[in-house]
């Protein structure tokens, strides 16, 4: 009863989409369609994932207006939540995801060409609907954690002069509701979730903070859970390609004692 | 039946009227006091902060209305909050339907705002918790909350006990997301609809 008394951790299954098909890619290139986002939405809800997080990835590196009109389609049939990201630029484009049903929605490059768009978000839609998106790279020669922009096109990805811990700090401050940190070393290549960059950052965030990037074997969710304490644990291609059957993830983690929703 | 989701103008009008129609119930979503007067059932939904959400009601000129509603009424997150006499989130004066008001959480050491699956523990005689056992899990997103007290109908722990449904006369309110509470939340959802 004592593990039960608390927040459970989350599993986040994490669909990327492209021209309205998810899509996968290795280290953020040579994206693959996985399948239609309906169906998988349903299916990941249904086999108990806690909340689903689509990443439409061409949005904010082509710069032209993404139609969106299957968030409200996912809005329709699924009853968990979800969350939108890619391509959401102002307080408009962010009010018209949440119309369709989207239950918050995640900000990443927009965030970085101007951190006041944080607040506008926060002071309008409230603290709970604005996720951080951050994509971190460990550069080994200066041996630290920059923060990348433009992630979604490789030709147009930036490095900018930000280090992660620092602008971490700087979207709390701004009214940032959750903070999902992409350590893009690892994306895709599921060797483990970067925990000690993540338990680095845990300790100086004071919002839910979801783990991305290098989830291979369930092993990793419960390491990165223990030893990073960090609220959830976003994956893909695990769940895509089957490798990791969420029903089985769910009971292997309540198992080791870990609290997770049954 | 006619049921009724007040148009708040709040960012969760879609995922609530979608879950409601998810179970095959028929839904309208209105800012019209007539349409609002006469439904048999209504449902006040909310996101967002409570200052905001009040000038939005105040704007609509529903304050009245929602006051001296005399059918089943649930509201949902926000939408409970406002339900309460006062909230401490800008210092606002609320609807005042149910005599208890709304606090931050002092949850120590703890994240802030309290968002996710957590399980409640539900008061057994409550119809609107009907066949929902006790460690039943509910999404929640909130960083205010209103504490355990006379009119609490289920009660939750984040570093403090609250309530996590509250209720008096026909008034009922969840600070929890049954629209997004997978089959535990179309439970609750549908017991409001059938046996409130």
């Amino acid at each position: 009863m004592g593990a039960k008394l608390m927040l459970a951790r989350r599993i986040i299954p994490c669909l990327d989409v492209k021209d309205g098909k998810v899509v996968k890619g290795v280290q953020f290139r040579n994206h693959e369609i996985v399948g239609d986002i309906v169906p998988l939405a349903e299916q990941y809800a249904q086999a108990g994932a806690d909340e689903l997080v689509f990443y439409d990835i061409t949005a904010s590196s082509d710069a032209r207006v993404v139609d969106k009109s299957w968030v409200s389609r996912i809005a329709e049939v699924i009853n968990i939540p979800f969350c939108v990201a890619g391509g959401i630029k102002s307080v408009e484009d962010a009010g018209k995801v949440l119309e369709m049903g989207a239950d918050k929605v995640s900000i990443n490059s927009p965030a970085l060409a101007d951190p006041s768009l944080i607040t506008k978000l926060h002071d309008q839609f409230g603290q709970q609907c604005v996720v951080i998106g951050i994509d971190s790279y460990f550069d080994q020669s200066s041996n630290t954690y920059q923060v990348k922009q433009f992630t979604g096109d490789e030709k147009r990805t930036l490095t900018t002069g930000w280090q992660t811990a620092d602008w971490v700090k700087e979207v709390q401050q701004h009214g940032a509701g959750e903070i999902v940190l992409n350590c893009m070393n690892q994306d895709g290549v599921r060797q483990g979730y970067d925990i000690a960059q993540l338990a680095a950052i845990r300790a100086c965030c004071q919002v839910p903070l979801i783990a991305s990037g290098g989830a291979g074997t369930m092993e990793h969710f419960k390491a990165v859970f223990e030893q990073s304490d960090v609220d959830g644990a976003l994956a893909a291609s695990v769940f895509h390609k089957g490798i990791i059957a969420i029903p089985e993830l769910k009971q292997y983690l309540r198992d080791q004692g870990i609290p997770i929703r049954d | 039946m006619e049921l009724v989701i007040v148009d708040t103008g709040c960012a969760n009008i879609a995922s609530v009227r979608f879950a409601i129609e998810r179970l095959g119930s028929p839904v309208r979503v209105s800012d019209d006091p007539e349409v609002i007067k006469n439904a048999d059932k209504v449902i006040l939904p909310g996101v967002g902060s409570a200052p905001a959400a009040m000038q939005k009601i105040e704007a609509k000129g529903l304050i009245p209305l929602v006051r001296t509603l005399t059918q089943p009424t649930l509201g949902i997150c926000l939408g409970m909050q406002l339900m309460t006499r006062q909230s401490e989130e800008g210092h606002v004066a609320c609807l005042g339907m149910i005599a208890s008001e709304v606090k931050r959480m002092q949850v120590g050491s703890l994240r802030l705002p309290h968002m996710g699956w957590n399980t409640i523990t539900p008061n057994p005689n409550s119809p609107l918790f009907d066949g929902i056992a006790e460690g039943s899990y509910f999404y929640f997103v909130h960083s205010f909350a209103v504490s355990v007290g006379d009119y609490t109908l289920a009660t939750c722990e984040y570093g403090m006990p609250f309530s996590a449904s509250i209720g008096q006369d026909n008034f009922m309110g969840v600070q929890f997301h049954p629209e997004r509470s997978g089959e535990a939340g179309s439970r609750l959802l549908s017991n409001f609809i059938s046996r409130c």
